[in-house]
This record gives C-alpha cells, sequence and structure tokens, in this order.
C-alpha cells in the first residue's frame, strides 16, 4: 500500500495526460495574447500584503513573514500585481499598454472542480485604453481566445458594476440601505432585496425599478430606455458582429472584487455551472500605485476552460 | 445554441414535497409520475430530480438542476454556495429556534457560571453564527438525529432546530427561548443557467409571483 502524503487543502497534482490537454489550452490563449500585441509577463508569487491591500482586489488567503519581518502575502489574482507593475516600469511609457499573463493565483475558495485554492489563470491587462474603444478591443481578444481553444457554445454577461450604485445615488436611497442592497446584489439574494426594498419610503417607481434592473438580461434591447446604460451600448456599438452575437447584456451583473469602475464581463458556457471567468474596467486602480490610467482586462480559469472544453466534446 | 432539454428543478423529497409539486402543476409540468414512484428519483422527461432538501442547494451551485426549491434554513446553512434566491414561495413556513428545557433558563445559567454554552443542532453554521452574532460562547454539538433527545440527557443545555408547531419541542418539554429567523421555501437558480436560459427562469419567476 502506498505512503499516504497529504497535499495542502485546494491543490493538485497534474498529471501527463491532462498536463498535454491543458498546455493545448494555453498555447491556444497566449497565442492569441501575443498575436494581438499584449505582451506576456510573469511577477512574484509573493507580493507585500501592503500593494495587495491598496489594489482592493480579492482578500489574499495565505500570508507569510519573511527573514525582515515583512507581511507577505500569496497573489489572489494578476490585475493587482499588473497595475503595480505598469505604474512602476512604465512610469513614462506613452499608453496603451497591453500585457497578457499565465500565472498560478491564491484564494481562500471552497476547493471544487475546477476551483482549487491554486489555480491558474490566463489573462490579458489593456492599460491607457479609456471606454468603449479599450472595453470593446478586450471583448473582441476574450472571444479570439475561447475561439482559438476550440470553445463552442459561451456567451459573454456584460454589466456595468457602477449602474445600481449610480441608480441608488438617483433616488437617494440612505446609505445603510444601500450597503445592504448591494451586499443582496452581490450575493444574488432577490429576496432580500426586495424585502429591503420593501422596507424603505422610496416613491412606486423607484421601487419597480430597483427591483427589476438586477433581473434584465439579454440583447441590445435591454438597454433601450434605462438611464446609466449609454457606455454599454458605445460599447457595443464598437463590436464586430461575432463578438455582439455572444454577448448577453446583464444589469444585475456585479463582480465581488473592489476595484471595478464600469464594464464588467462573465464568461458562460452551458458545459460548467459557473462562470469559467471574467474582467471589467478598473479605471481608478492605477491611479493607487500613481499613474492614473484607465484599463480594463480579464482573467480566464483555465482549470474550468479545459472542463467546459470537456464536457462540449462530450455533448457532441 | 438553442436549448434543447427541459429546465432541470431539484425537487425536495419529505415536507415540502407536496405543495412543491402542486407548484409545478401550476407550471404545466408533469408530476404525476413523481406522486406515484416514491423511490424514483430523476424523472428525465418532465426535467424533474427529487432528493433530500439539503442537497438541493449542492446540485444547484454545480448545475446538475437549473432551479430548484428548498427551505431558507437550508439556504442559511449553506450561505457560502452560489446561486441566486430568486423568489420566496410563501409555503413551508416554519421557524429556526433556539429552546431549552422549561424551567429556569439552563443556558443562561451555563453562560453565567461556565462562560460556554452547549448547544446541539443539525445547523452548525446557522447556530455558531447566532452566538457570535449575539457574544456569546457556545460549543456546537453537531447530530445528525433528533436534536430533543441531546438536552434531555445533558449532553448539552441548548438546541437549535427547526420547528413548525412546536408539538415536537413540547412533548419533549422543551421551550422556545429564542426566534432565529423564520424559513419558507425559496425558488433558487444556478448562476449560468440564469443567464444562458433567462427568458425561461424569468417565465417561471413571473409564473409563480
Amino acid at each position: 500500500m502506498a505512503t499516504i502524503h497529504p497535499l495542502p487543502s485546494g491543490t493538485r497534482d497534474v498529471l501527463p495526460d491532462e498536463m498535454r490537454e491543458l498546455r493545448a489550452v494555453t498555447a491556444a490563449l497566449l497565442d492569441v495574447f501575443t498575436r494581438e500585441g499584449y505582451g506576456e509577463v510573469s511577477t512574484p508569487a509573493l507580493e507585500h500584503q501592503e500593494v495587495l491591500q491598496r489594489g482592493g482586489g480579492a482578500q489574499p488567503a495565505y500570508r507569510v513573514m519573511d527573514d525582515h519581518g515583512q507581511v507577505l502575502a500569496l497573489r489572489p489574482d494578476m490585475t493587482v500585481p499588473i497595475a503595480r507593475l505598469a505604474a512602476t516600469r512604465y512610469a513614462d511609457e506613452e499608453p496603451p499598454l497591453r500585457f497578457c499573463y499565465l500565472a498560478d493565483v491564491y484564494r481562500g475558495a471552497r476547493p471544487h472542480r475546477g476551483q482549487m485554492r491554486e489555480f491558474l489563470q490566463a489573462g490579458v491587462e489593456l492599460v491607457g485604453a479609456p471606454s468603449p474603444e479599450g472595453t470593446a478591443e478586450v471583448l473582441r481578444v476574450l472571444c479570439a481566445a475561447l475561439d482559438a481553444t476550440g470553445l463552442a457554445g459561451y456567451r459573454l454577461g456584460v454589466g456595468d458594476a457602477a449602474l445600481y450604485p449610480s441608480l441608488l445615488e438617483t433616488f437617494a436611497v440612505p446609505a445603510q440601505a444601500r450597503e445592504t442592497l448591494l451586499r443582496d446584489l452581490v450575493d444574488r439574494d432577490f429576496v432580500g432585496l426586495e424585502r429591503e426594498l420593501g422596507r424603505l419610503d422610496l416613491p412606486g417607481d423607484a421601487r419597480e425599478t430597483l427591483a427589476t434592473v438586477p433581473s434584465l438580461r439579454g440583447g441590445i434591447e435591454v438597454l433601450d430606455g434605462r438611464p446609466g446604460t449609454e457606455s454599454l451600448r458605445r460599447v457595443h456599438d464598437l463590436l464586430e458582429p461575432a463578438v455582439a452575437q455572444r454577448v448577453l447584456f446583464d444589469l444585475g451583473l456585479t463582480r465581488d472584487l473592489g476595484y471595478y469602475t464600469g464594464a464588467v464581463f462573465e464568461v458562460y458556457d452551458p458545459a460548467l455551472g459557473e462562470p469559467l471567468g471574467g474582467g471589467g474596467r478598473y479605471d481608478e486602480l492605477l491611479g493607487r500605485f500613481g499613474r492614473p490610467l484607465p484599463a480594463v482586462g480579464f482573467a480566464l480559469g483555465v482549470d474550468k476552460l479545459h472542463i467546459a472544453l470537456a464536457g462540449e466534446e462530450r455533448a457532441r | 445554441m438553442t436549448p434543447v432539454r427541459p429546465l432541470t428543478v431539484a425537487v425536495p423529497r419529505g415536507a415540502l414535497l407536496t405543495q412543491t409539486l402542486d407548484l409545478l402543476d401550476r407550471l404545466g409540468i408533469e408530476t404525476a409520475q413523481v406522486r406515484s414512484n416514491d423511490r424514483r428519483l430523476l424523472f428525465e422527461e418532465v426535467g424533474i430530480v427529487t432528493m433530500r432538501p439539503s442537497d438541493v442547494p449542492t446540485y444547484v451551485e454545480a448545475g446538475a438542476a437549473d432551479l430548484g426549491i428548498t427551505g431558507k434554513d437550508v439556504l442559511t446553512e449553506q450561505a457560502e454556495r452560489d446561486f441566486y434566491e430568486l423568489l420566496d414561495l410563501g409555503y413551508g413556513g416554519c421557524s429556526m429556534v433556539l429552546a431549552t428545557i422549561g424551567g429556569p433558563d439552563p443556558s443562561a445559567e451555563a453562560l453565567r457560571r461556565l462562560g460556554v454554552v452547549r448547544v446541539a443542532t443539525k445547523y452548525p453554521k446557522t447556530a455558531a453564527a447566532h452566538f457570535e452574532r449575539t457574544g456569546r460562547q457556545a460549543e456546537i454539538v453537531e447530530v445528525k438525529g433528533s436534536v430533543e433527545l441531546a438536552p434531555l440527557t445533558g449532553l448539552v443545555e441548548a438546541i437549535v432546530d427547526l420547528t413548525a408547531t412546536g408539538t415536537t419541542l413540547r412533548e419533549n418539554n422543551l421551550i422556545i427561548r429564542e426566534e432565529l429567523f423564520h424559513s419558507t421555501a425559496r425558488l433558487i437558480a444556478n448562476p449560468v443557467a440564469h443567464k444562458l436560459r433567462a427568458a425561461e427562469i424569468d417565465d417561471i419567476v413571473a409564473a409563480l409571483r
């Protein structure tokens, strides 16, 4: 009988058959990224905790103290390290700057199929390209990359992280209730959201808008007559038909990372019960590192993408 | 990209079953097979899969079912799972309560003299969160069977459990000290199905409202 040498929770070994398939997926992705002018970068797996906190992304799950007593943390995503890299190594470079990466990131997730605590992400960051052009470019690259892997049935959910907060502002919802409503939205708890709205003293049409907007999703028509969606429409106007037909507007879409400021997106495939990846605009993140530039990017979970590809193959 | 199979609904067996099937009848889903056969679990032709209520979030989160119906008690206990909570269906009303043996409150005495109250429950996360929220130290004892037995035998001073009528509690000389929350049946959806099959899911939500 083999001796038991357990792995840390949320980590796993990859053996040659799977590794070959993963390589094929990542090679296809990186090929598209570099062809589109995104230069591959690598950053340390460990960052100063202070840098990650400044970025305001996902909470780091693993921290260590180095021999100088500095608190370091394993990066929970690549967006914040690349924002740091762009602001420091390219302090005077003329934007736009295009970066791509293939890197392991670390989160305190509950491990399940496709989601380990150490997991491989492939993605791009486009720095210094404002909306709508920058957003449209990144959506085009995202589609090209997914197409190159052979994924067929995917759709891109596109929403706006600023939309619901701006509605709460417009209707002058009290600060404490705003927090509750945004929490319910992120938690996808529509029952809680409606209950909270029922408690508030709001005009009927305000309550109606705040209750219905989170479940509005579909084609470009869902933006019709919706104030605050003009920037999404401008992005849509720039999309080629092949990309536009993949897009599914979703006015309730939120991402739980703190740095998103505008358009946000997620990748869905019928072969997997959770998004394969996502991204969005983070126009204020670079400024926190001293070089205020608008930026947009996405990250794909390589394991999730691989599972979806295998699932589509089985369904064929 | 047109979906070919019907939406799969995870249906809870047990106390919520009959009213859930009545609800599905209203949606035009054929439930006669489910009603007449309590051994079969999967009714693929009508898109129904039956299971323990506490398994419903597991199937819905993973996308093995597109929609699911289960109690708020289950959702609260499994809050870390990812799903849309779309609708309060109103039926299956019951309360999550803290109960002890009648007379002077033994949980208060344990807290005062020993600093920690022992609490038996099938809902360890719900119970732990309640005691944390209220600033009291508790040792949570997870049991699988009849929770009422635990305080009667001296295993614990209190229990956190679900009760609809309170009859079982009363029969065991237990009295309700606190109500944590009221629970009803909820409609939940897988996050990807909620996007890719939006129209079908919205039709169901509209019909059930």
